[in-house]
């Protein structure tokens, strides 16, 4: 199905609103994105920038109040936006991608061996027999560092970092291509978070899965990262390679947002972004950074376009 | 942070300030009950911490969750009881003071939670919030509590102070709540101020702005700081000590700029090491991280507490004799056998 020059994904004016009393919020509101085999794309953003609306659009995980929901996902060249509901649960969800939810850890059931929930997916998608399910999910085990002797145990009885793995090794049992991890190790510890990353990494070499990490941790997210976008109220406002995008960001929010990382290893006082992000219901017409932004000049009250240079993306008018 | 005292204290570790809390061997365990009656063990949240914080200072706790940070913090609060050591504050011991007693001493300590939304009632308005630590501390008069809660509200930054009065917590941002959390504590002028975890709830780019807060009102008011954290990035614009804490000890002290530079005990270490710089070559290389996870603080392992996930270790010692605290340079003591 994969021609030479297509895209593992190829995300296009995706937009996704939800109905409220008060209005439409616009969480994802025209995005543009996509992701080669075998590489790794974080999405950045601060909270109720629509980054995990992204994650249940990219999957279709919607929930009832959806206004609008339009725009297309090529998964490798096919547009799954155009299937129906039983078409997409079948030949796309854990076949195609998987989601690590936020806090998957405590997702697990509690009454269920851990070893017989990650080997479900498996004899539901690929309509394998349990015993072999049970050997796939053994597999995922090692490729995720858990001793095989724990398929018998219980949620409860494991460590959130172990659970976190149990998790992730579910997403992999049906080997989609691309799995989508929403804030993996937000509520773990830092060894652990460590940890988790050096399983995602090896994952990544050795079974070549691509990655959609969301997430709102600049600097831990570096340890995975290939391509790096950052959103800011619902859109995309930078796109580029992870090289060069750490060293120099572009847009003056993913360079505000960088600034404002603490380090550990030198001495640059961290600075802060004064204001607030706005409502996504109430949206400004002008760029949306605009009224926090230090560089903002006249142009800035139009809408800003996507402008391409050197192979880097970045949706602000200083580059125009 | 451009004041020579200060400097000079980092470096050489010599402070001429007066003790404000001194903590002495202090051991918090909780009771695992049996069916019925009797113990069947104990849970050793704290076994052992010794240290003491001088006025004006700020040190950090830095940790991972359950290695007994929260107890030591809560014992020092005055919420729980130690079962062993002594807590003093103005050299008054914490755990013989009646009613009276600790409500001085609740007026003397601020306490500042990681959660800021489930730390404010959602049914009090901000006045309400802060008018009310003012009337249990038995500030009678109506103005003089208005008057306070305004000025509190302009050091936290809050303006224009009326409009936040009549909000409720919901109606506020979380880096606004959390500068409330913070006006609630500063609000009976306390000496000391324990903040476990300030930050970590909030966004990148709030969280500076909340830290850069919290360092002023310390240098301002020249408050004892106890900054408690698994974040050892941010440690270094806030305070001037660090105290890393494993499995219920202290397992390393020091100045800052020394830990930081030069972190002695393997723990410390793999903490340093595992905490990462945005950098994009990070993604090119594993980390070193130490197997295993930290002991239950039920039966902690024999010998150091850190020996099975040490690469490290000298076999028939660490595994065997607890190790004392040493000082390999004046004020950095670490409790690590390597450096006998």
């Amino acid at each position: 199905m994969t021609t030479n020059n297509e895209k593992l994904l190829r995300v296009e004016r995706l937009v996704l609103h939800f109905r409220t009393t008060v209005g439409a919020v616009q969480a994802v509101d025209g995005l543009d994105f996509s992701l080669d085999s075998n590489r790794a794309v974080v999405i950045l953003g601060e909270s109720g920038c629509g980054k995990t609306s992204l994650a249940k659009a990219i999957l279709r995980l919607l929930p009832r109040n959806v206004g609008e929901y339009s725009g297309k996902v090529y998964l490798n060249g096919t547009d799954v936006m155009a299937f129906s509901e039983e078409e997409f649960r079948q030949n796309v969800r854990w076949v195609g991608m998987s989601l690590v939810p936020q806090a998957a850890m405590n997702s697990l059931n509690p009454v269920i061996r851990v070893g017989d929930q990650v080997a479900e997916p498996a004899m539901i998608h690929l309509g394998v027999k349990k015993d072999e399910a049970i050997n796939l999910a053994k597999q995922m085990f090692q490729h995720v560092g858990v001793p095989v002797d724990f398929l018998v145990r219980y949620p409860f009885e494991l460590s959130g970092g172990m659970r976190q793995r149990v998790a992730i090794a579910m997403a992999l049992v049906t080997s989609p291509s691309l799995i989508v991890l929403d804030e993996p190790t937000s509520a773990l510890d830092l060894l652990t978070q460590a940890n988790i990353f050096n399983v995602l990494k090896r994952i990544k070499k050795e079974l070549g899965t691509s990655f959609i990490l969301i997430t709102h941790d600049i600097a831990t997210s570096s340890e995975l990262a290939d391509e790096v976008a950052i959103m800011y109220a619902g859109q995309i406002v930078e796109t580029g390679n992870a090289k060069e995008f750490f060293p120099a960001p572009l847009h003056p929010y993913a360079h505000m947002l960088m600034a404002s990382v603490p380090r550990l290893r030198a001495d640059q006082d961290p600075e802060f972004i004064t204001g607030q992000p706005p409502s996504l219901i109430n949206l400004p017409t002008s760029c949306r950074f605009a009224p926090r932004c230090p560089k903002r000049f006249e142009k800035c009250d139009q809408d800003p376009p996507i402008i391409e240079k050197n192979g880097r993306k970045v949706k602000c008018w200083l580059y125009a | 942070m451009a004041d020579t005292k200060l400097a000079t204290r980092i470096e050489t570790g010599v402070d001429e300030r007066k003790v404000l809390l001194s903590i002495q061997d202090l051991r918090v365990w909780f009771e695992l009950r049996r069916f019925g009656f009797g113990v069947a063990g104990y849970v050793r949240a704290v076994d052992g911490v010794s240290f003491d914080l001088h006025h004006g200072e700020a040190i950090a706790v830095v940790g991972e969750s359950g290695c007994g940070k929260s107890s030591l913090m809560k014992t020092i609060l005055g919420l729980y009881r130690p079962r062993e050591g002594k807590v003093t504050f103005d050299d008054q011991t914490i755990s013989d003071m009646g009613r009276k007693g600790l409500n001085w001493y609740r007026a003397q300590v601020g306490y500042i939670q990681q959660d800021p939304y489930g730390a404010l009632p959602p049914f009090m308005s901000l006045q309400r919030i802060l008018d009310e630590p003012l009337v249990i501390g038995g500030v009678h008069n109506k103005d003089e509590r208005i008057a306070r809660i305004h000025k509190v509200m302009g050091e936290v930054k809050m303006h224009p102070v009326e409009d936040f009065l009549q909000k409720f917590p919901h109606m506020l941002s979380g880096g606004q709540q959390q500068r409330a959390v913070i006006a609630r504590a500063m609000i009976r002028e306390p000496k000391l101020i324990v903040a476990d975890e300030p930050v970590s709830m909030l966004d990148a780019s709030v969280r500076v702005e909340i830290l850069k807060l919290l360092r002023g009102l310390q240098e301002t008011h020249n408050l004892s700081f106890i900054y408690i954290t698994h974040d050892l990035s941010t440690v270094k614009y806030f305070s001037e000590r660090i105290m890393v804490m494993y499995a219920g000890r202290l397992v390393e002290k020091g100045p800052i700029s020394k830990i930081l530079k030069n972190p002695l005990h393997p723990y410390t270490s793999a903490l340093m090491a595992a905490t990462s710089d945005p950098d994009a070559k990070n993604a090119d290389s594993y980390k070193e991280v130490p197997p295993g996870e930290p002991p239950s603080l039920v039966k902690p392992p024999a010998g150091c507490r850190f020996h099975p996930r040490c690469s490290r270790i000298i076999q028939g010692l660490c595994d065997q004799q607890d190790p004392p605290e040493f000082e390999p340079e004046p004020n950095h003591q670490v409790q690590c056998w390597l450096y006998q």
